[in-house]
């Protein structure tokens, strides 16, 4: 399993970032794949990118949008959280960890050998903060001179941008080395510290920042996909908390088993030695089998008799 | 109760599609697009 959602993210990581052709003057794609927005965390400023990222896209709907002005947008980013409402009616935030190319990388960071740190439970709330704040208050809120507001999480948080696309664009246009300032600076150390947290402790940027991931966890205990914990196959030898890359402890109840934080990644129920963990896809569909399963057996029945 | 619960999230997918619907006849992938062609300098701090 854990191979099987290595290959898919990888995969995905490929398809967000397949433009290979990338030349000077023409630094990012302009093509029609920049019309999606799929969900995971991948900057539309990367020179590779041919997709959209939801977070950017919502920001600038956030900062353009003013209704009493002239030059203003109507536009309060439906499309963008329709998409998102889509895929994560369905699956939840299994987004997280089976296609986002910024878990991807900081997965692949954990593997580096080295102590490793547990993640603070208190910072979880860090991303209410950043999506409320960062994401629609402070660019629809705060302007700047020409009457608009600013991309706040993507110019002053962002790693994935700092990482993706900041320092390949500075490595592709020479001329844009003359507008580096205190604000790469003080990135470029926030995406360093995102590494080396990255090291020592397992997904802490989706843990305890990524605004897109609370999106998509809104929905985990309304999706169609949903986790279920049965407490008496549970033998209680802790091996779901141990592998949860988010942290949590569901058998003991501390956490709900659907909470917002679980990025299914499916982790817990192929570990589970007492199956205590399944996952469905929907009660419906669940009911419909179940329907079906009982009038074949009573049919068998009947013919027995 | 539990019927508002077993159609809650086929009910979520259908208000998602709706949203969505809603955003492309008001033009929005448009903007989408055009915010992502256009390179924003200080949006990934530089300038």
């Amino acid at each position: 399993m854990e191979r099987t959602r290595f290959y898919i993210q990888f995969l995905f990581t490929l398809l967000m970032n397949c433009r290979l052709w990338i030349t000077r003057g023409n630094p990012i794609y302009t093509g029609p794949g920049k019309y999606l927005c799929l969900p995971g965390l991948n900057c539309y400023s990367c020179p590779a990118a041919v997709t959209s990222c939801p977070l950017g896209a919502l920001q600038n709907f956030m900062a353009t949008l003013r209704i009493n002005l002239q030059m203003g947008q109507p536009f309060i980013g439906l499309y963008v959280l329709g998409s998102l409402g889509i895929v994560s009616s369905i699956v939840g935030r299994m987004p997280c960890a089976w296609l986002c190319p910024f878990g991807l990388l900081q997965e692949l960071l954990f593997k580096i050998h080295l102590p490793k740190l547990p993640f603070w439970r208190p910072f979880r709330w860090g991303r209410y903060l950043f999506l409320i704040l960062f994401v629609i208050i402070l660019p629809f809120v705060l302007l700047d001179q020409t009457g608009y507001g600013q991309t706040w999480f993507c110019k002053y948080i962002c790693p994935a941008g700092t990482l993706e696309a900041g320092i390949p664009l500075l490595a592709i246009e020479p001329g844009l080395r003359r507008m580096i300032g205190g604000l790469f600076f003080f990135k470029l150390s926030l995406l360093i510290g995102f590494i080396v947290w990255s090291m020592v402790t397992l997904r802490p940027f989706c843990r305890a920042v990524c605004p897109l991931g609370l999106i998509l966890g809104f929905f985990n205990r309304f999706s169609w996909m949903r986790l279920h914990f049965h407490q008496e196959r549970c033998v209680d030898c802790k091996a779901c908390y141990r592998t949860c890359p988010a942290g949590l402890d569901f058998s003991n109840g501390i956490d709900p088993i659907n909470s917002t934080s679980c990025i299914r990644c499916l982790r817990c129920v192929s570990i589970c030695p007492g199956g205590a963990v399944t996952v469905t896809i929907s009660k419906i569909v669940q009911e419909q089998k179940q329907h079906e399963q009982s009038a074949e057996n009573s049919h068998c029945h009947q013919e027995q008799r | 109760m539990e019927k508002i619960k077993r159609y809650t999230p086929i009910g979520l997918t259908i208000i998602s599609i709706l949203i969505m619907a809603a955003g492309i006849l008001m033009g929005e992938p448009g903007e989408v697009f055009t915010k992502a062609v256009t390179l924003c300098l200080s949006c990934i701090g530089l300038g």
